[in-house]
């Protein structure tokens, strides 16, 4: 059996989807999601091999979903527009579906996913990254504690630091450990806001109380919430220079 | 049409100012020259002969500049026709009396006064040439605001009708989905969300030829907006609107309120699990029509700004091209609940 996941945030759409595959009892649905948050708690539960998955839900996007998977599935996108984005799934995804989603286009794509079973995580794991080299500066960040999803604004965010392979994410309501890289971080953050000022520290330039010499060649920053930070002589003059100095 | 027509009053200014001239030319010279005790018939010919020349002379000048529009540095070239016909009308002039005039003594003072007259002479035709410039220049300048504001017009209506045409692919896809989907569960459903999606659709595509419309056309087309939406979210959905009686007679641009819905549901329906109420409040507060929806919000999950307002966006661009003010869509949230209102102006009568 393969195990199998709807998420969409339409009835009508994943009853379509139940409809067709109820032809095909090698799949097993183990549940049908409504929205991101719902997935997440499934998709770590059930761990399903295959997910049918709406791109345009409120909240979190289907693209958001899959980056916050450690592990993603195969993944079949179902959407009702064509964007800029599908290009890259010609090459990765096992297929998207458009809406309305016909009989034949998902026998297609079904006999896609199973006739090339075996290096679908890699397949996934390389969409992921062409959809986040494709994107601009993130507006907030998606964190999964266990099965429960966390989404933190941007304005929130204090400081980041690394945390052996996390990232924590300091804001006002505590901390939020990401399993993101800094490297993501510091390419995906807006560099006018924030800035990498050390190996281990990004910190977002209008929570600096002030700056204090350290040591030899290093200095302090010390933030808003008392938080005193290590800026590294490499990046000590990145800082001034998004300080405007 | 208006182009011939304007080429026509133009010759028709030029001819009647060069019979001006020579009116008005042959009454000062002859007075001038009575007055220096000139006898009459002499000054008569003399002021008749000289009037005919500037006159002739300015006709020239100004049928030339039709012709020949002269660049904004390049005005020096007709100063040297102005002195260049001056001078010619001088000497068609004396020669001209030569011929007709055969007073030794006046001979001599003709010849005597051609500097005086080849001055007349500039000072006539260079007024002619500076009206036709002026006159040239300014019909150039409108013809180029007029042209200006048709491109802006057209930009404007363009951006309209794409601002609105935008708003329908997503749900035209997701509705033409759920339809497949209930074909084979529900086939009398599917068969009501065709005529309804039809209906919809028919009232976008009629919608485009008029820009506003009476507050129950608006209504009604929300109302079959709403029902489909009905049909593809549940009994999770649950809209209600209160119009105020005196808003009744108002008019308001077509499907203006269609995105703020549509933007409503999406955001109200996915904080709860539960049924999801949708306000809508219209009322109406002289010289203005006010419709406000809301719907439930969840502040902590909520998308960022940017993303959040396509609908919102295009609505406020549309009030924008429309009325020329940014302040009449505005949103607000309260205790959990996300305000959007906005505020269209009623014609006067």
């Amino acid at each position: 059996m393969i195990k199998t996941l709807i998420i969409d945030d339409e009835p009508l759409a994943r009853s379509i989807i139940k409809d067709y595959l109820a032809q095909y009892p090698e799949f097993e649905i183990l549940q049908e999601c409504n929205d991101g948050f719902e997935a997440v708690k499934a998709i770590a539960e059930h761990q399903p091999e295959l997910i049918f998955l709406d791109i345009q839900m409120p909240k979190i996007s289907g693209f958001e979903l899959l980056e916050i998977l450690e592990s993603p599935p195969a993944i079949i996108f179902t959407t009702a527009f064509e964007e800029f984005a599908l290009r890259a799934f010609e090459q990765h995804a096992i297929d998207y579906l458009l809406k309305p989603i016909s009989k034949d286009r998902f026998d297609r794509a079904l006999q896609k996913y199973l006739s090339n079973k075996v290096p679908q995580q890699d397949k996934t794991k390389k969409l992921i990254n062409t959809l986040q080299e494709n994107k601009t500066y993130i507006e907030r960040i998606l964190i999964k504690t266990g099965t429960t999803l966390k989404i933190i604004p941007i304005e929130k965010i204090i400081y980041l630091s690394a945390d052996d392979d996390y990232v924590n994410v300091h804001t006002d309501n505590g901390d939020f450990l990401s399993n993101k890289t800094m490297t993501y971080f510091e390419s995906h953050l807006d560099p006018a806001v924030f800035v990498r000022v050390h190996r281990s520290f990004i910190i977002r330039i209008d929570q600096i109380v002030r700056i204090d010499p350290y040591e030899r060649d290093s200095h302090r920053a010390i933030l808003r919430n008392k938080a005193s930070i290590n800026v590294s002589k490499s990046g000590y003059p990145k800082l001034m220079k998004a300080l405007g100095n | 049409m208006g182009f011939s027509q304007t080429i026509q009053t133009k010759f028709k200014l030029i001819l009647w100012s060069c019979i001006a001239i020579f009116l008005g030319w042959t009454c000062i010279q002859t007075f001038i020259l009575f007055w220096y005790d000139i006898p009459i018939y002499l000054a008569i010919i003399d002021s008749v002969v000289s009037a005919s020349i500037y006159a002739i002379s300015s006709y020239v000048i100004a049928n030339a500049l039709h012709y020949y529009q002269p660049e904004k540095d390049r005005y020096s070239y007709v100063l040297v026709w102005i002195i260049f016909l001056a001078s010619l009308s001088a000497f068609c002039i004396k020669w001209s009396l030569q011929l007709l005039i055969h007073n030794e003594d006046y001979l001599a003072v003709i010849l005597h006064s051609l500097p005086l007259r080849g001055l007349a002479g500039s000072l006539l035709i260079g007024g002619m040439a500076i009206m036709n410039v002026l006159w040239n220049s300014q019909k150039s300048q409108s013809e180029q605001e007029k042209r200006k504001s048709d491109a802006e017009k057209l930009a404007r209506e363009a951006e309209l009708y794409n601002l609105r045409q935008q708003l329908q692919p997503h749900f035209l896809f997701n509705s033409l989905n759920s339809i497949v989907a209930l074909i084979g569960r529900q086939p009398e459903t599917a068969k009501k969300m065709v005529f309804q999606l039809s209906d919809f659709l028919r009232g976008t595509l009629r919608k485009d030829d008029q820009q506003f419309i009476p507050l129950q056309e608006e209504l009604d087309h929300l109302q079959l907006y709403l029902d489909i939406e009905k049909v593809r979210f549940g009994h999770r959905l649950d809209v209600r609107t209160h119009v105020d009686e005196r808003a009744t007679d108002t008019v308001l641009p077509a499907m203006i309120t269609q995105p703020l819905l549509e933007n409503a549901i999406k955001y109200g329906l996915y904080d709860t699990t539960g049924k999801v109420i949708i306000d809508i409040k219209i009322h109406l507060q002289a010289p203005f029509l006010i419709v406000q929806i809301e719907n439930p919000y969840d502040i902590e999950n909520t998308l960022s700004k940017k993303s959040s307002g396509f609908g919102l966006r295009s609505v406020q661009r549309r009030l924008f091209l429309l009325y020329g003010r940014t302040d009449l869509l505005q949103t607000k949230t309260e205790n959990h609940t996300f305000i959007v209102t906005i505020t269209i102006p009623q014609p006067h009568d």
